[in-house]
């Protein structure tokens, strides 16, 4: 069974269709792609999962649990992790704060406790610090622990979405354009924080993405999507060599 | 500059970083206790008072400051909390049960009350709780037989196991209860800032929508901290009522709320520090006003409106200059001095005010 299962979604925004009829599943394990031009609805996909947007029709399964039951904040409870296309962090926390913020969904401490800081929110909290550690020694986050957010570089703070995603232990990670604006040097690091998440946390990666370089270096599957629909899906080379993804890229004729 | 190595979590989690810290503050606690015996009577009073304006600062900057929710209608929740603690007393009530008990259900009624105001942004809401000042005033008069109406109440004298507490005739015991109400709700509000809820409160604040995406639930993390402010502005509205001596419909007026806004944004907004020295310019203003005109002009002139006016003009003057209120300014200085000589001009460039009122989601 795959992890990430969508059968038939579709959503409109009044008269325009965003996503048109469309299927795709991603299995455990892997990093699957999406890939097509501007509006062609990579990042409403994202939403829909995030349950954000409510499908006009479709079945949305992850893990065998209907995501349609889900409010929108119980689907990190699920275990899906994800970061946004423009970055959207806690700017006036520190990084720390922001990381620990990720940690939210393993909260099991009481407001009566919080307000007493019982024994038990010290424990958790020392629990939630070591997973923040961990995150924060694989991406090499040292320098900024202490930094607040507003003060901090566009290529760290995306680096910092990624921990505050990873913070929280997912099984399925979304990543919106985890290359968007980035160096080429910060593009090669995503690369292969990319590849170790998958190998080393055996996280299941979806991921929205322009660079095509990124793709095909990391992906195993790239769906390509137009107007909403699917138009091509397989292996990175084959998506690229696809006819009708090269037209809806360059145009009709190109070919 | 003080360089923290740190060896253990426990660091970063325990009350103060490093003993140094955890000196001055117990010093400043040591201070406040000795107050009394340094400082004549009519003085105490005054410092009462600021400490009282700083719980109720401290109520509204949970909400506010840490979650980012404006309101103006905390005059309201002062209003509450104030009868609800002489109505229970007069119930027969011990006062030590009264009290805590009249926050509490200050906050439940907040929290309900939260439930549908919560959906409205930035301004919106700040409008919205507007009405909660003006209606307050209408309903404390409509329900005249528990409130007393236009002609008020008198809060009995406070008694904790017999022991008398009264603000006129005993000033420093008044004092010392008010000191350690602050210390609570101080504390609270730390122990707040350093586990997970407060975390999400400033996750709503900063951006709705990744909060989301953590598993933060929205509604419910601000009407929690709803609530919570509600709770400690209760407090305050009960000791409020015993500093007055006696209260009606228009003691707790939309003017306190907005006040008691331009307090914490004056002190420095999203800091406990803040709701402090935003309470003590609150608190000594009129006082300094009236001693400044004396010297000037003579005590006999009466000019209408120059405490608004003064009170406004400085908030004009620290939303244009100093958006992080006098605890910013404070933060600047001391760095200043802790990098001299090399602090530049521009470091705090990047400056926001946490108030995000232009925003609406």
């Amino acid at each position: 069974m795959s992890l990430l299962e969508i059968k038939n979604a579709t959503l409109k925004f009044g008269g325009v269709v965003a996503v048109n009829d469309l299927s795709f599943s991603v299995e455990e394990g892997e990093v699957y792609a999406i890939v097509g031009p501007n509006g062609a609805g990579k990042s409403t996909v994202f939403n829909l999962i995030s349950r954000f947007y409510e499908p006009y029709a479709g079945e949305f399964t992850f893990d065998g649990q209907n995501l349609l039951d889900r409010a929108p904040d119980e689907v990190a409870d699920l275990g899906i992790a994800r970061t946004f296309q423009n970055i959207e962090l806690f700017d006036h926390a520190t990084v720390l704060q922001n990381l620990l913020v990720g940690r939210h969904r393993h909260r099991k401490s009481t407001l009566i406790e919080e307000l007493f800081f019982a024994p038990r929110v010290r424990a958790e909290e020392h629990r939630h610090r070591e997973a923040v550690e961990e995150v924060i020694d694989f991406l090499d986050l040292q320098p900024y622990r202490n930094k607040m957010i507003a003060g901090l570089p566009y290529g760290v703070r995306k680096v910092v979405e990624l921990g505050r995603a990873l913070a929280s232990g997912p099984r399925l990670l979304l990543l919106d354009e985890p290359a968007s604006g980035l160096s080429v040097e910060e593009t090669q690091d995503m690369r292969w924080w990319i590849d170790d998440i998958r190998k080393q946390m055996g996280i299941t990666v979806l991921m929205v993405e322009h660079d095509m370089g990124l793709v095909s270096g990391v992906s195993d599957r790239v769906l390509a999507l137009a107007d909403g629909a699917k138009l091509a899906e397989g292996t990175p080379a084959e998506v690229q060599s696809n006819p009708a993804v090269i037209e809806a890229y360059l145009g009709a004729g190109a070919v | 500059m003080r360089i923290h190595f740190k060896t253990t979590y426990e660091q970063d989690i325990r009350l103060f970083p490093d003993l140094w810290t955890a000196c001055v503050y117990g010093a400043l606690i040591l201070l406040a206790f000795a107050l009394p015996y340094l400082i004549n009577e009519f003085y105490v009073g005054e410092v009462t008072n600021v400490l009282i304006w700083a719980i109720a600062g401290l109520g509204l900057m949970l909400l506010t400051g840490q979650t980012g929710q404006a309101s103006l209608g905390h005059a309201a929740f002062l209003a509450i909390g104030c009868y609800t603690n002489t109505i229970l007393i007069e119930q027969g009530l011990p006062f030590i049960i009264a009290f805590p008990l009249a926050g509490v259900i200050t906050g439940v009624v907040g929290a309900i009350i939260a439930i549908p105001a919560l959906r409205l942004h930035g301004i919106y809401l700040a409008i919205a709780t507007i009405a909660l000042s003006i209606l307050a005033d209408d309903i404390i008069v409509l329900l005249e037989p528990w409130t007393g109406g236009v002609s008020g109440k008198f809060p009995e004298m406070i008694s904790i196991f017999g022991f008398e507490i009264e603000r006129w005739t005993m000033p420093t015991r008044f004092y010392y209860l008010v000191l350690v109400v602050t210390i609570i709700c101080t504390l609270f509000y730390r122990n707040l800032l350093r586990s997970p809820l407060g975390r999400a409160f400033a996750a709503v604040r900063d951006s709705e929508v990744s909060a989301t995406a953590m598993g933060v639930h929205i509604a419910r993390t601000k009407a929690t901290a709803f609530g919570l402010s509600c709770m400690i502005t209760g407090w305050a509205g009960a000791l409020m009522g015993y500093y007055a001596g006696t209260f009606n419909n228009e003691t707790f007026s939309i003017v306190i709320s907005i006040t008691l806004l331009m307090m914490i944004v004056i002190g420095g907004l999203g800091s406990i520090h803040g709701a402090f020295f935003g309470a003590v310019v609150v608190a000594f203003l009129p006082q300094g006003l009236s001693i400044l005109k004396d010297g000037l002009i003579g005590g006999g002139v009466a000019i209408p409106g120059l405490e608004t006016g003064v009170f406004g003009m400085i908030l004009i003057l620290f939303i244009l200059f100093e958006p992080m209120g006098i605890y910013g300014r404070w933060l600047k200085i001391r760095i200043w001095f802790e990098l001299f000589p090399f602090a530049r001009k521009d470091m705090f460039r990047r400056q926001k005010s946490y108030l995000k009122t232009e925003r609406l989601r």
